[in-house]
């Protein structure tokens, strides 16, 4: 059931006529509807709205919805965004990312946008493998998860993105689940409407090389607490949370950083007088 | 005493000695009264504690490179000048100042037979409360110039103004102590009187010049990361682009910063950056996806020793290969290279212009050697040249980003445009902007991107082309200089030498290089790079009718103009 009350447009007006490239089951689906639902509900025109990627399935999504879209290169997603918003602050700007290109080819960005905080929403769709490759171990793969990259497992400990969002910054952080496209939205509105850098995990299971991620839907949970201000309290959390913890769990009152973009100005005169005998 | 049309003096001492400043300042003096000039530096990596020179060349015209010689060389001290090696020339009929507790004079000094007059400016110095010997020296070489200690004076009020008056009249003290000392001293070398010029004079350096285009052309947004030798470009442009309704803002690494200015081009805002180059060794990637989406972006190269880390402080031409084929794929884009500290605003003034009209990335590829090079010029040109992008603001119907145009460049819908709403990206697309795999899509959209660049026309700026005669010097950047007053020297000898010198490096204008080279029976190619880069280049785009010689050496070794013209000379005979 959606807390956010009636939609002001449809879904379908936020949706592209292409057929997605994913495989049946993936949770890359659900998490699209999640968008058209949120952009649905915030009324937004499409055209004010561009979704930034990079690469791997989950970065194929802007070209999925009606808005402008940027897929770009591996990993730099965040920059390519952070040089749009800081120029273009009258635009929407949400980002989508997956676990390969957000935490390891972009993991250097995703702590400066973090720091940065402009305002803007950074989705990443976590299925805890490298799909579009065919299967090799990401960040978020557990040590033991086998695979012809790494026989055996890679015995290295998974990257925890909620806690490295917090310590670096980020303004609001969420966890949800793409079986749940509806809570999801919701999470989405909200992150989008909180100013600066929000942060939203969704989990999306990868149907083709992580089978055993059907059992996701039976793990997730509702937080048992509601979203915190305090950072501290957000840390402890996140540091011992499972990763199944679903639901806003850190809210920040950071101010956005956003650079005076004034009147563009011809009259170069007064930069020329720095050069005049 | 007769009046030379060139005077020039090299400054050294240790890093944090004061050299630079010395000469910097003798500049302004000498702009201020009327000559031109051209102030370079070199240096080694440590920021204190190292080697630096400041050489400087004053002129009745404009100059664009160093001189064969010094003629007047000061060592505040010589404790590092020895690395230095043969990077500063001087011979016998150089005046070297030395302080006898400044450490041995360099071997450049000991070898060349010059005559050497000993100044204890450190003792000279510690007799003024905060003296500096850098100041010292500044009043011996303005003495020896034949300026006043006003005028010597002025720039470094200028410069103090906010550091006290006590630091203020330390430096006058040491001026005027120098002007003392320098008095028995004996210089057989004036300057000409500068021909009279209404013009308002200006003095900047490269990268400051680079940075004033990129705005005239109408760049309004910057990403940053610092490197040497780029970074005065950055910081520049840092206060000025919020001056006319800019933004700067500044990268986690050049990876971030050339996709943040594809995502301000994208938004509709002109877009640069600058770096050097390992920089745009990470930048290449960004700048395939930057031509395949057709997003303008304009990206300054100021070139150093390569390759890896190499010489970071030092000039050298070797970034040509990375910039016209580092992009993998078949990638078509803009590459042009300023000629000059002047030039530099015109180039990345049209660079933008291009970029913006095409819809093509571009990369600038400065130098060190004019990027950190301060000049005296006159105030450069107006020109037309303000980036106007092809942009759709009223659609109906099924928008094509990508469409099929007869000069190949569609018309740009901005995020925020009703109807427009199309992806960008870097996959082989439809004229939709639909991704695809398939052979008509991407042969139609890599025919596309190219004859969008091979149909314009860039008219006659593309290369400078001076002189007629039968033999005819290739060469490009900020070698130009040092070749032009090659050529001036070969013409006052009655012997025509022709300069052709592309601006333009990519796409590549066989047609006009081969108008240019019309008639010409000897082609002598002059480049700083240890490969023989630009010959390479030359050799697989344009035809060369002619016998051709190579000069080529890699930097930091500046290549004088004298050097040039002895082999105008060898081939002459």
């Amino acid at each position: 059931m959606s807390s956010v009350g009636a939609l002001a447009c449809k879904p379908a007006d936020y949706k592209s006529d292409l057929k997605p490239i994913w495989c049946p089951g993936c949770g890359d689906y659900h998490v699209l509807m999640s968008f058209t639902r949120a952009f649905a509900h915030l009324g937004l025109p499409p055209e004010n709205i561009v979704v930034v990627s990079g690469i791997g399935c989950s970065s194929r999504i802007p070209a999925y919805t009606n808005c402008y879209g940027f897929h770009g290169v591996h990993g730099r997603s965040l920059a390519l965004a952070a040089g749009l918003k800081v120029t273009r602050p009258d635009l929407t700007v949400v980002v989508a990312s997956g676990d390969g290109d957000g935490y390891s080819i972009g993991g250097n960005h995703f702590l400066h946008a973090c720091r940065r905080n402009i305002d803007m929403t950074y989705v990443v769709m976590d299925n805890h493998i490298y799909g579009m490759t065919k299967g090799q171990p990401s960040p978020t793969t557990e040590p033991e998860f086998d695979t012809a990259l790494a026989p055996g497992g890679t015995g290295v400990r998974p990257f925890h993105p909620l806690v490295v969002a917090l310590a670096s910054g980020a303004n609001f952080i969420a966890r949800c689940f793409s079986g749940e496209p509806n809570e999801t939205a919701d999470v989405l509105v909200e992150a989008i409407q909180h100013p600066g850098f929000s942060f939203v995990e969704i989990l999306s299971p990868c149907v083709t090389f992580r089978p055993d991620e059907r059992a996701w839907k039976d793990q997730v949970r509702p937080a048992p607490v509601s979203a915190t201000t305090d950072q501290g309290k957000a840390a402890r959390r996140l540091m011992t949370d499972d990763g199944f913890n679903l639901g806003v769990l850190y809210r920040g009152n950071r101010a956005p950083f956003q650079p005076a973009v004034a009147v563009n100005d011809a009259d170069l005169s007064k930069l020329e007088r720095d050069f005049e005998l | 005493m007769g009046a030379s049309p060139s005077i020039s003096i090299a400054v050294v001492g240790s890093g944090g000695a004061g050299a630079l400043t010395t000469t910097d300042s003798l500049l302004e003096t000498a702009s201020a009264a009327g000559w031109h000039g051209l102030f370079t530096r070199t240096l080694g990596p440590q920021i204190r504690g190292g080697e630096a020179a400041g050489l400087l060349r004053l002129a009745d015209h404009p100059v664009d490179c160093l001189p064969d010689q010094f003629d007047l060389l000061i060592g505040i001290d010589w404790l590092n000048a020895h690395r230095f090696g043969g990077e500063i020339k001087v011979g016998p009929a150089t005046l070297v100042i030395s302080d006898p507790r400044g450490g041995d004079l360099p071997p450049m000094a000991v070898q060349s037979g010059a005559r050497v007059v000993q100044v204890p400016m450190k003792e000279i110095a510690k007799t003024i409360r905060d003296g500096r010997p850098n100041m010292i020296a500044l009043g011996i070489a303005s003495r020896l110039l034949g300026f006043t200690v006003e005028q010597a004076f002025a720039p470094i009020e200028r410069r103090l103004a906010d550091k006290g008056s006590a630091a203020i009249e330390a430096s006058l003290a040491g001026i005027k102590a120098g002007f003392g000392a320098a008095a028995n001293i004996e210089f057989n070398k004036q300057l000409a009187k500068p021909a009279p010029s209404a013009a308002r004079r200006w003095l900047l350096s490269g990268n400051e010049a680079t940075a004033l285009g990129a705005i005239r052309g109408g760049v309004r947004f910057a990403a940053a990361y610092p490197i040497t030798p780029a970074t005065e470009i950055l910081e520049w442009l840092a206060p000025s682009l919020s001056k006319v309704g800019g933004v700067l803002l500044q990268a986690e690494d050049e990876l971030a910063a050339i996709n943040m200015i594809i995502g301000s081009s994208f938004g509709g805002t002109p877009a640069l950056t600058a770096t050097s180059g390992p920089g745009l060794s990470l930048m290449i990637e960004a700048l395939g996806l930057a031509t395949s989406a057709e997003i303008p972006v304009v990206v300054v190269d100021v070139m150093r020793g390569g390759p890896s880390t190499g010489i970071p402080t030092k000039s050298e031409q070797a970034d040509l290969n990375i910039a016209i084929y580092g992009l993998h794929g078949d990638a078509p884009h803009l590459v042009l290279a300023p000629q000059s500290v002047s030039d530099c605003m015109f180039t990345t003034q049209w660079a933008t212009f291009l970029a913006e009209a095409l819809q093509a990335p571009a990369i600038v590829l400065s130098d060190q050697f004019i990027g950190q090079s301060r000049a005296a010029i006159e105030r450069p040109a107006d020109v037309a040249f303000i980036g106007a992008r092809s942009i759709v603001t009223d659609i109906s119907g099924a928008y094509k980003r990508y469409a099929m145009a007869a000069n190949g460049v569609s018309p740009m819908a901005l995020p925020g445009t009703r109807g427009g709403q199309y992806t960008a990206d870097g996959l082989t697309h439809s004229e939709r902007g639909t991704p695809t795999s398939g052979a008509g899509d991407h042969l139609a959209q890599l025919d596309k991107r190219r004859d969008k660049l091979d149909q314009f026309d860039f008219g006659d700026h593309w290369a400078s082309v001076e002189g007629s005669g039968d033999l005819a010097i290739i060469t490009w950047g900020s070698l130009t200089g040092a070749v032009r007053e090659a050529a001036r020297r070969a013409a006052a000898d009655n012997f025509n030498v022709r300069v052709v010198a592309p601006r333009l490096l990519a796409p590549v204008q066989p047609e006009r290089l081969s108008a240019a080279l019309e008639g010409a029976t000897q082609i002598l190619i002059v480049e700083q790079t240890h490969g023989a880069q630009f010959h390479k280049y030359l050799r697989a785009h344009y035809d060369l009718p002619a016998p051709v010689r190579v000069f080529h050496r890699p930097g930091p070794l500046p290549i004088t103009a004298g050097e040039i013209h002895q082999a105008i000379l060898d081939w002459r005979q």
